[in-house]
């Protein structure tokens, strides 16, 4: 029968161009950030201090975005910033999912004990304030960039885990995992050939969504001062210095922001976008 | 107009896509009971919608009249149209389970559009629940009303959903496959009560169903649809005696029938809708031109 | 007899009604359940809503373990064996299940979902048994490249249909599977298993509530009330006759697509 229920089409996604569009721009920055950047990010010059952007009256020709207080120019940091910013987005954001999508997976779709052992221990690392558990842990690791990392894997795992534990919860349910036990299909084939395909779209869509809050995590432990030593560039770090002197040079805390701002949505877009984009069931 | 509910070249698209209706035209007599049958996609639920005017966002109507008690819906204000079908028109939803919201009690249910829309006072809303109750054969309506819808039956709930909508004494009401979720035995209880209740109201009925044995048993006349098309309105009798229309009878030969096993099942032969296709084909052009 | 069903019982702890502490109540959803399928017939089983019916199909094709009692497949006693030692001989019990959308994985295209199972028990030339098996189920070859949410009602679950056949099993089970389907689809579905059954030489279990279609399909008929058989016999005595108070409350209350009968 004819049925024009079928003849919506959906419009390709703008946001998936759009926040693609700045993450490859951000990378290509952050990889080609030595020879992109107009000047050395850690190199001072008091008598250059605050200078102010290039459409501004007294800006000096060269620092197009300004300088912080030290004289220190504000792209070339937010370039170099770029790179501690997309490492650990992707180191970390990818450790964060495979162990807590791993653990979530096995607790949905093993159910019994596998699952009351990790939903009681899930249940209980949630129980903790994830900041100050944060804090701690740089504390007694000391900071750097494995640090970092490692907290936010510790911190966010949960994430995953309870998340990807109830999806693959319903997918069990489904009829298409009996019929694969019909046919003699081992347990753990079942897992990994019919429920993993049907969760991997939430999985990329919390992978992004990770990511851009493994951006927020490291700023926010810049902004502390727990992140990689001080002289290195970072967003968090720039927001902190920025802040301090909003009144004179807002400049030094408005571009690391925006730049922070952008790619963290960008993350976040990102994943709903390739979500849409590759379900064959949505599509 | 011939009817209490008369429709009349109701045309309804997909926004920005095809057509989902085609220039419906049927009666709905006061008092009287009007089938809608067709198979899944016909469009037979979309027209229960139109006239109450919870069609999904992606529909617009983009044609024809909905006369209700003798005003044109279409052709009314939306803030007058939705007062005009809360004053007339009522619904009996499918899914029983869904319907009712499950954080609160049975009572406010049934009460909440007496008291919220028409202005009853609180104490008479009660009273008049607790009438209908009783009379949809629901034991111990007072303990019923302050229940909440998980610790009841399907068939209970269906009940309930039947008692609401009665409640305001509507002139019409609309029924969306009001036993499709239900067993067999709890199905001819539910449709002997609809079929007793609007007697008794003098209540007309729109009874949407796919089960062409429901319709024989509740129905004064139907409205056969194919893809949004109606390709036969039949008085009820005649119709199972001699469909017309050659879809019509193509169905019928396609309904197991457990009295009569020799009978071959014959699906609806490629001919009969190719030709109701083109049908719709014609139709389409004659409505595009 | 390629099954035997002995005494079978089966519960299932009820979560609903769990305590904080300790363990969910059980509820009893088959309390004793014996019969027997000869090899080659088709059983209807009929019954309403919580019966147990499907219940039942799920624990004959060992989805569900039963808590007491017996089946044997073929001979074999298969109430308790591991899904290890059933693994070898699933091939030769089928299912087919009531809902096509939840019974074909979303994301695999329709050939791969017939060839999975064949893949399973090591069956060679694939891709000439997933055209012979759509070939069978009356649909075209090309649609082994389509995703199960391109389909019609009707067309999902022949490919159900053709999934099951492929693997050339003795027996099917099939649980619901035309209550979701128009009357004209359901009517396609019902001769293309009527022909399957007589061409391969299966043995059918057919579960449903809709007692006209298990008259049109089946030659004998178990009648499933409140996890117990009510009554069970060939088909056409039991319509003719039938001896338990419920199956002719059943029988009374179907609405046939007759104006006059008598329904009150």
């Amino acid at each position: 029968m004819r049925d024009a229920r079928g003849d919506v089409r959906r419009p390709i996604g703008l946001r998936l161009w759009l926040s693609g569009g700045w993450l490859a721009l951000l990378t290509v920055a952050a990889l080609c950030a030595p020879w992109l950047a107009p000047k050395d990010p850690l190199m001072q010059d008091l008598f250059l201090g605050r200078m102010p952007p290039f459409w501004m009256e007294g800006a000096e020709p060269g620092y197009l975005l300004g300088t912080d207080s030290l004289g220190r120019d504000v792209l070339s940091r937010i370039l170099y910033g770029a790179r501690l910013a997309l490492i650990v987005a992707l180191v970390a954001g990818t450790l964060t999912c495979v162990i807590g999508a791993t653990l979530g997976l096995m607790a949905g779709y093993y159910r019994g004990w596998t699952d009351r052992v990790i939903s009681r221990f899930v249940d209980i690392w949630m129980a903790f304030p994830p900041v100050l558990f944060a804090i701690l842990l740089i504390a007694v690791l000391g900071p750097g960039l494995v640090s970092i990392i490692i907290a936010i894997v510790i911190i966010d795992w949960t994430r995953f885990a309870r998340v990807i534990r109830a999806e693959a919860m319903s997918q069990g349910a489904m009829d298409y995992v009996a019929s694969a036990q019909v046919a003699g299909r081992t347990r753990f084939g079942t897992m990994l050939t019919e429920i993993l395909p049907n969760v991997l779209p939430t999985i990329i869509a919390l992978l992004t969504l990770e990511m851009g809050i493994a951006v927020i995590v490291e700023a926010i432990l810049s902004f502390v001062n727990l992140s990689i030593s001080t002289d290195s560039p970072t967003w968090g770090g720039m927001i902190a210095e920025g802040r301090t002197s909003v009144h004179q040079a807002w400049w030094v805390l408005v571009f690391p922001l925006i730049t922070l701002f952008l790619t963290v949505l960008s993350f976040s877009q990102l994943g709903e976008g390739l979500k849409d984009r590759f379900d064959p069931v949505l599509r | 107009m011939s009817g209490f509910l008369s429709i009349r070249n109701l045309t309804v698209h997909l926004r920005g896509g095809g057509p989902i209706l085609r220039a419906v035209t049927m009666d709905v007599a006061p008092g009287q009971v009007h089938g809608l049958v067709g198979e899944s996609g016909a469009g037979k639920s979309m027209i229960g919608k139109a006239v109450l005017g919870t069609l999904p966002r992606a529909l617009e109507i983009t044609g024809g009249e909905i006369w209700l008690d003798g005003v044109d819906l279409l052709a009314l204000a939306p803030a007058a149209r939705r007062k005009q079908i809360g004053a007339t028109a009522a619904l009996i939803p499918q899914d029983p389970l869904t319907a009712l919201n499950p954080g609160k009690r049975i009572g406010p249910q049934i009460t909440r559009r007496l008291v919220d829309i028409l202005g009853w006072r609180k104490s008479d809303a009660e009273a008049r629940a607790r009438d209908l109750l009783d009379e949809v054969h629901i034991p111990d309506p007072v303990r019923v009303m302050r229940s909440y819808p998980h610790e009841l039956s399907g068939g209970m709930r269906q009940r309930i959903l039947i008692a609401s909508a009665f409640a305001a004494e509507p002139r019409l009401i609309i029924a969306d496959e009001p036993t499709t979720a239900l067993d067999v035995t709890v199905q001819k209880q539910i449709l002997r009560l609809i079929s007793d209740m609007q007697t008794r109201h003098g209540t007309a009925l729109l009874f949407v169903t796919h089960d062409l044995g429901v319709v024989s048993k509740v129905c004064d006349t139907l409205s056969v649809l194919y893809a949004g098309k109606v390709v036969e309105n039949a008085r009820m009798r005649r119709f199972f005696m001699r469909p017309i229309h050659p879809y019509s009878a193509a169905l019928l030969a396609a309904t197991p029938i457990y009295t009569d096993p020799d009978r071959g099942l014959t699906p609806v032969p490629q001919t009969v809708i190719d030709a109701v296709e083109r049908e719709v084909e014609h139709h389409d052009v004659r409505a595009g031109a | 007899m390629i099954y035997e069903l002995r005494d079978l019982h089966l519960s299932l702890p009820d979560m609903s009604r769990k305590p904080l502490l300790g363990a969910a109540p059980r509820i009893e959803i088959l309390k004793g359940v014996s019969f027997d399928i000869p090899k080659g017939a088709v059983l209807g089983i009929v019954g309403g809503s919580g019966s147990g019916k499907s219940t039942l199909g799920r624990a004959m094709v060992r989805l569900l373990e039963p808590t007491s009692g017996h089946i044997l497949f073929d001979g074999t006693d298969i109430t308790h064996l591991s899904e290890d030692a059933l693994r070898g001989m699933r091939r030769r019990f089928q299912m087919i299940f009531q809902d096509p959308m939840s019974s074909l994985n979303p994301r695999r295209r329709v050939g791969g979902i017939i060839a999975g199972p064949m893949r399973l028990h090591g069956m060679d030339g694939l891709r000439a048994r997933v055209d012979e098996a759509l070939d069978m189920v009356g649909l075209p070859r090309s649609f082994a490249k389509r995703y199960p949410h391109e389909l019609s009602g009707g067309q999902r679950q022949r490919i159900g249909i053709a999934r099951a056949i492929a693997l050339r099993p003795d027996f099917i089970l099939a649980d619901e599977i035309v209550s979701g389907l128009d009357v004209s689809s359901q009517a396609q579905v019902l001769n293309l298993l009527q022909d399957l059954v007589a061409d391969l030489g299966l043995t059918l279990a057919f579960i449903s509530h809709d007692l006209s279609v298990i008259r049109r399909l089946c030659d004998r008929v178990l009648v499933l009330h409140h996890g117990q058989v009510v009554e069970q016999g060939p088909t056409a005595d039991l319509f003719a006759a039938p001896q338990a108070a419920y199956t002719r409350e059943l029988l009374d209350a179907i609405p046939l697509p007759d104006p006059d009968q008598v329904w009150r």
